[in-house]
């Protein structure tokens, strides 16, 4: 048990920071399953996967450049950039060869292809480069006015935090007023009817996988340096959970995903916590298990009826 | 069939994989001692290689595309599957099953016990297979956590020999039980939750188990796991290393051929019509007067069963377990031998269950490829072949007036 002395509050604020963190980077990841689901109602299983090669290709390529001696902010910059164009480029291969040609199949047909997309994807990374525990370079300088609160925030989680919030608010401004967000949405509601009106739905579909992607291979950047090490298999725990917190928020709805998240990383950082950290993964399965059982619509998603 | 068109976009897939596998599998870094290695090779080759099977792809589409309008036209009649046309002739079927049920018998007397102890794995997934066919190919449910239910069984029999010393054959029928308690104790809060959503839950469930199995030490000894555990006794009489696991080889041979009879028994059963009617269309199943939940919960519960049996032989061969052995990748491998067999199919599960875990087995070199190879076949059969390699056979009903 925890000692309730003048320490416990400052224990609390660091609980509360890193349940912060972790919900940012789970946001970053439940926006991709969140838009995916809310298109073309599939559960992406795929989707951790993009997050695990995000982080393999800044790992990559930050240790490339390094070697050839570059500045630490160019390799900053051009390690996000390259992260998130490849999780992008594989976020629309896979969607162009794994669940296009099963648009029109029965619900559990593009489910079990992606399931075995995402042990694919596991495998190849793991035959490709190695199935050990990577260590992964502090991409992320110290900043060193944050001196005197480095007990209850890092330079790391700070950043994790900036990002992910403008990220998202990027993302709230790219669907709500841009064009692209306007089709997206207009899928979202009814892909028929998109249609008629003129929106290339195909293509909508591709960016949704694209920016999906391209979010989750962010947050592998920012949580591997945050953690220090990689491996093929980071993809399935980090996908599980912010596929938790997606559908804890109401899957298909992103302020719900956000909200999810926030959500579930305070639940884990305080159990963790204050109870036992060898049970971290059970309280998100838990928690995932109880959703669904008790609320299935989650917590800003409306109850759908079904009309026969 | 091919035009000018078609080899302009293979080259320009070949291109698109050549630059999405650029980082990973042409540079590798030694973080430790700061060097890189280009592998050039594998670029060309993964080029090259996706060139072809675009080819291919397109070659089969059109060659599909111009069959369907030949029978559409009238010109050709629609050939009924291989597996039907073989498959539905005794005078195929019977020699066929004779050999192979004379192979099986025969197999300890001509091949090592090491030969021997792969074939019970292999069986051993043949009644996973089976059990989960119940599952997802008859009723429809997908289960993602069906290695649950395994890991049930076989702790069950673990921990009832470490405490109470309780025998094989006590332990077969309180695994199958207590697999079906838990089948049923999971499958009653969630068999309401659409397809995916139990899929997922499903695939918590086993996770959570999984992680109690390895965090709570006082009661299954953590990732150390329980060793020590005898395999089956025969009448009292002490048998030495070899002949017990003949002996458990015959054993696995008489559980998959109950498995099977009654596996094939309660698919044309009243309950078994109701699984499929329940996959097809549950609403209008419900219309029809069938007790949905119930309907579901039976399916689940049996299924479990037969995984916790399957638990059950599978500490007594290994005569170890720990909990390493029931991640979610066993419970994929199951999944793919359904899916590979053709969901609902029984000789298909049992063919798929012996082709992905014996051909691994004996093709070494290509042993690392195992998991990856599953993958694809998920997805393949997914887009190519949805039925299966053997597709189930509706049994037809005749009206004698």
């Amino acid at each position: 048990m925890h000692q309730f002395s003048g320490e416990s509050v400052e224990y609390f604020i660091e609980l509360l920071f890193s349940g912060l963190t972790r919900g940012s980077i789970y946001a970053l990841i439940a926006l991709g399953y969140t838009m995916v689901y809310g298109i073309i109602g599939l559960i992406n299983f795929a989707h951790g996967e993009m997050y695990m090669i995000g982080a393999f290709t800044a790992l990559i390529v930050s240790s490339v450049l390094s070697i050839y001696g570059l500045p630490l902010p160019a390799i900053l910059i051009l390690t996000a950039l390259a992260a998130a164009t490849w999780a992008a480029a594989y976020g629309f291969t896979v969607e162009r060869l794994a669940y296009r040609p099963l648009r029109n199949a029965p619900r559990l047909t593009p489910l079990i292809s992606a399931i075995g997309m995402s042990i694919f994807l596991q495998n190849y990374v793991l035959l490709a480069q190695t199935s050990d525990f990577l260590p992964f370079p502090a991409l992320i300088p110290d900043f060193a006015w944050l001196e005197p609160y480095a007990a209850i925030i890092g330079s790391t989680d700070l950043t994790i935090l900036v990002v992910a919030a403008v990220v998202m608010l990027l993302l709230t401004l790219l669907i709500k007023y841009s064009r692209i967000g306007k089709a997206m949405r207009a899928t979202a509601q009814d892909q028929k009817m998109a249609l008629l009106v003129g929106v290339n739905v195909d293509r909508i579909i591709s960016i949704t996988f694209v920016i999906g992607s391209a979010l989750a291979a962010i947050g592998g950047l920012l949580i591997a340096s945050h953690i220090g090490q990689i491996n093929f298999s980071i993809g399935f725990i980090a996908g599980i959970k912010a596929f938790t917190a997606a559908v804890l928020g109401g899957i298909g709805s992103i302020p719900g995903a956000v909200l999810g998240s926030f959500v579930l990383g305070l639940t884990e950082a305080f159990a963790t916590g204050y109870v036992s950290s060898d049970y971290e993964d059970v309280f998100a399965f838990s928690l995932l298990v109880l959703i669904l059982i008790f609320r299935p619509s989650g917590l800003l998603g409306k109850a759908t009826v079904e009309k026969v | 069939m091919l035009t000018k068109k078609d080899v302009c976009q293979a080259l320009r897939t070949g291109l698109w994989f050549m630059f999405l596998t650029f980082p990973l599998l042409v540079i590798k870094v030694n973080p430790t001692e700061q060097t890189v290695s280009w592998r050039w090779g594998n670029m060309f080759w993964v080029g090259g290689m996706s060139c072809l099977m675009y080819l291919f792809s397109r070659y089969f589409t059109a060659y599909r595309a111009a069959k369907q309008e030949r029978l559409r036209l009238g010109m050709e009649q629609e050939a009924r599957s291989w597996n039907l046309r073989f498959l539905q002739r005794p005078a195929f079927v019977l020699p066929l099953l004779s050999t192979g049920t004379l192979f099986l018998l025969a197999f300890p007397a001509f091949f090592s016990t090491y030969q021997v102890n792969i074939m019970i794995t292999a069986l051993m997934y043949v009644v996973l297979g089976l059990g989960l066919n119940i599952v997802v190919g008859v009723a429809g449910l997908l289960d993602l956590g069906y290695v649950a239910f395994y890991a049930v069984g076989a702790y069950a029999y673990a921990l009832l020999h470490l405490h109470f010393d309780l025998s094989f054959w006590a332990a077969l029928p309180i695994g199958g039980l207590l697999g079906a308690l838990f089948g049923i104790l999971l499958g009653f809060p969630v068999l309401r939750l659409r397809g995916d959503y139990l899929a997922i839950v499903t695939l918590g469930f086993g996770e959570i188990i999984r992680l109690v199995l390895e965090n709570w030490s006082a009661f299954s000894r953590g990732p150390s796991g329980i060793a020590n555990i005898p395999r089956p006794g025969f009448f009292g009489i002490d048998l030495s290393l070899e002949a017990s696991i003949t002996y458990l080889y015959y054993l696995m041979i008489a559980m998959v051929l109950c498995t099977m009879f009654v596996v094939n028994r309660l698919q044309h059963s009243r309950i078994g019509r109701a699984w499929v009617a329940l996959r097809e269309d549950d609403i209008a199943c419900q219309a029809m007067g069938i007790d949905k939940t119930r309907t579901k919960l039976t399916a689940f519960a049996l299924g479990a069963t037969w995984a916790g049996m399957a638990g059950v032989f599978f500490a007594a061969k290994t005569t170890f377990v720990n909990p390493a052995s029931f991640t979610f990748l066993e419970s994929a491998i199951i999944l793919c031998i359904v899916v590979l067999g053709g969901m609902g199919s029984i000789i298909g599960v049992v063919a798929a269950a012996l082709l992905l875990i014996l051909l691994p087995e004996y093709l070494r070199t290509f042993a690392d490829y195992r998991m990856l190879v599953f993958g694809a076949v998920l997805v393949g059969m997914m887009i190519f072949r949805p039925q299966g390699i053997i597709s189930t056979v509706r049994r037809t009903y005749t009206l004698n007036r």
